[in-house]
């Protein structure tokens, strides 16, 4: 008899069963069709979602994309960093307290708070209302392109502060003590030391932010007052506007398969399975 | 083990699957636009007949037909536009109306009745209606608003608020430029594209149900609305107006239909001969606020109702109004690629 830890394990496959590996199928069954009509039993193989797909106008979308999660995943990391350094040079009960500070506004619905910006960076808002104490007057900060990459960071930055934290917190001091003892300056102790250490963290924060950045459309949709579409828009408007299920399943396809090679070229930098040393949490 | 871990999956799957049905009233299933029914009214319904209403909604036609298409869930009333019906029927998607049934067919005013998308109102019956306009700050906006050329005017650069959606979006520029609302013209579609994606840098934003906080607050000059949504903005703000530009504009009307796979229809249709009714069609017009038809029910309402340009349209607007056609397959295609070639241009 097998030991109760393998079954309790089937809810689970179970679960990755009916809710991932079925639906996935599923949109890759229908991203090679072509209008299929279900109740009479018409199915037509195709290749043109994919086909359509190469076309100027989406690879500029896709590539819009890319830049905008490209841009988001640097702003984090350039503050996530510096940010990290500082937690881990506190005391213990005061990581732990700024840690819970980073968690607590993710318990806020994260519909709620894009709104909340909506509502900051309006024309008759507190930003404006602020800088135009200070003589800028009719600053349109809603519906631009900063509006989206600002909402990109603040909603995803706590993914790349928690793994950069977790593994900057692992590196054993005594490391960088014999570091600085056998002649390091600061410099070469942190480039030779502290940032290969620390990697693994960078990149799985990387990941977590680039991942939801380039697929989202709501905070596109809700900061850029439907100016600024991405890939993540064009697909929720084949499903739910347009109509055409079949090239939205094309689309979520290519960008799933693109961002399967990002993924695989970032266990490439890591050289090894990315959840090593930089688990959220 | 293996087998009691199996036997608790399975209990597992009615959780899964929903569904309670210790409610033994008759159900009714209503699907329709956010915010277009008073919740009242729905109560009113469900105490004097005794039954149940489901009530769901949508934000778009577009949503709602995809929903009805493909999803296992059956509805017993729905309140589409008029193109929409028109798709539906040609679709063989819906059920006559037994209009013996609905004898408060008779409070419907008649131009609201026998139109192109349902001759002789064999499948729909009329709820509310309007059209499209511009609603305006008048302390911003100093000249006439009677041309749809005024969201092309840079003066009001990022003060412009346009209506995320494609046919009314692509109606405005067509209708612009001298060619109908349902053009099918694929060089007059594309040129409606261009003059689209030249406005665009003048443009706030493409919204849908955020005009309302944004014209309060002064953010936005001008927005592209319906009559419907800019009567409840004017009777909440002050200084706005409201105008249907000279070149034309397009007429909405949103019927309650049945459709074909009805689990109830005869509860459906005396809900809808319910909503008929003068007085509840005057209390649902109050939370509602759309140009409503019943010519009873307004004669109950207050004369503020009457003084409202968003609420009482002119017939002369109405009448250099097009109704939108369901547009065949291939010129939609047309349509939405240039929709999407503005939504990606810069």
């Amino acid at each position: 008899m097998k030991s109760f830890k393998e079954y309790i394990a089937y809810p689970y496959g179970l679960w990755m069963l009916i809710f991932i590996a079925v639906p996935l199928l599923v949109v890759i069954w229908f991203s090679f069709l072509s209008n299929p009509d279900f109740k009479a039993g018409i199915y037509t193989f195709t290749l043109n979602n994919y086909q359509e797909f190469i076309d100027p106008v989406y690879l500029e979308l896709l590539y819009r994309s890319f830049l905008y999660a490209v841009i988001a995943t640097l702003i984090c990391f350039f503050i996530a960093y510096p940010l990290g350094n500082l937690i881990v040079s506190l005391p213990a009960h005061r990581q732990n307290l700024m840690i819970v500070l980073m968690i607590i506004p993710m318990w806020v619905n994260f519909l709620l708070r894009t709104y909340a910006w909506m509502v900051l960076l309006s024309g008759s808002g507190l930003i404006a209302q602020f800088l135009g104490l200070l003589g800028f007057r009719d600053v349109s900060l809603l519906y631009t392109q900063s509006a989206v990459i600002l909402g990109m960071v603040y909603n995803f930055f706590p993914y790349m502060l928690l793994p950069i934290y977790t593994s900057l917190k692992k590196i054993d001091p005594d490391l960088l003590r014999a570091a600085t003892d056998l002649g390091a300056n600061h410099f070469q102790m942190f480039v030779k030391i502290k940032l290969p250490l620390s990697l693994p963290g960078i990149v799985s924060g990387s990941m977590m932010v680039f991942m939801p950045a380039v697929s989202t459309f709501v905070i596109s949709n809700l900061l850029g007052g439907g100016k600024y579409m991405l890939i993540g828009n064009l697909i929720e408007q084949q499903f739910l506007t347009l109509n055409n299920w079949n090239f939205g399943s094309a689309l979520s396809m290519v960008l799933m398969t693109i961002i399967f090679l990002v993924l695989g070229l970032a266990r490439l930098i890591t050289g090894k399975e990315l959840d090593t040393g930089g688990q959220i949490l | 083990m293996k087998r009691i871990l199996l036997i608790l999956s399975l209990l597992c799957l009615p959780f899964l699957a929903g569904g309670c049905g210790s409610d033994d009233r008759a159900q009714l299933t209503v699907y329709n636009w956010g915010d277009y029914m008073d919740p009242e009214v729905i109560a009113q319904f469900e105490d004097e007949y005794n039954c149940r209403v489901n009530y769901e909604t949508y934000t778009s036609n577009e949503d709602m037909y995809v929903k009805v298409k493909n999803s296992s869930d059956t509805y017993d009333v729905l309140v589409p536009s008029d193109y929409m019906i028109e798709r539906l029927i040609s679709e063989a998607m819906l059920r006559p109306i037994t209009k013996d049934n609905i004898p408060n067919l008779s409070n419907i005013d008649a131009a609201a009745q026998n139109l192109a998308f349902d001759p002789g109102n064999q499948y729909s019956v009329p709820y509310f209606y309007g059209v499209l306009g511009i609603v305006y700050n008048t302390a911003q906006v100093t000249e006439p608003v009677d041309s749809w050329n005024l969201l092309w005017n840079d003066k009001y650069a990022s003060k412009i608020l346009m209506y995320d959606s494609i046919r009314d979006s692509m109606g405005v520029s067509l209708k612009r430029l001298g060619f109908s609302m349902n053009e099918t013209n694929e060089t007059n579609i594309n040129a409606a594209r261009d003059a689209l994606i030249s406005q665009k840098p003048l443009v706030m934003a493409y919204v849908t149900d955020n005009v309302k906080s944004l014209m309060a607050s002064g953010d936005a000059a001008m927005a592209v609305v319906y009559s419907g949504d800019a009567a409840i903005i004017m009777s909440e703000t002050d200084h706005l107006g409201f105008a249907v530009p000279k070149e034309g504009s397009n007429a909405y009307y949103d019927n309650f239909v049945i459709p074909k796979n009805a689990q109830n229809p005869e509860l459906a249709e005396q809900f809808i001969n319910f909503m008929l009714t003068p007085e509840i069609a005057a209390q649902n017009i109050q939370y509602v606020g759309y140009s409503s038809p019943n010519t009873p029910a307004l004669a109950l309402l207050d004369s503020s109702w009457a003084d409202n340009a968003g609420f009482n349209i002119s017939s002369e607007d109405l009448a250099h109004s097009e109704i939108f056609k369901d547009l065949p397959s291939d010129v939609m295609e047309i349509y939405n690629r240039a929709w999407t070639e503005i939504n990606v241009s810069k």
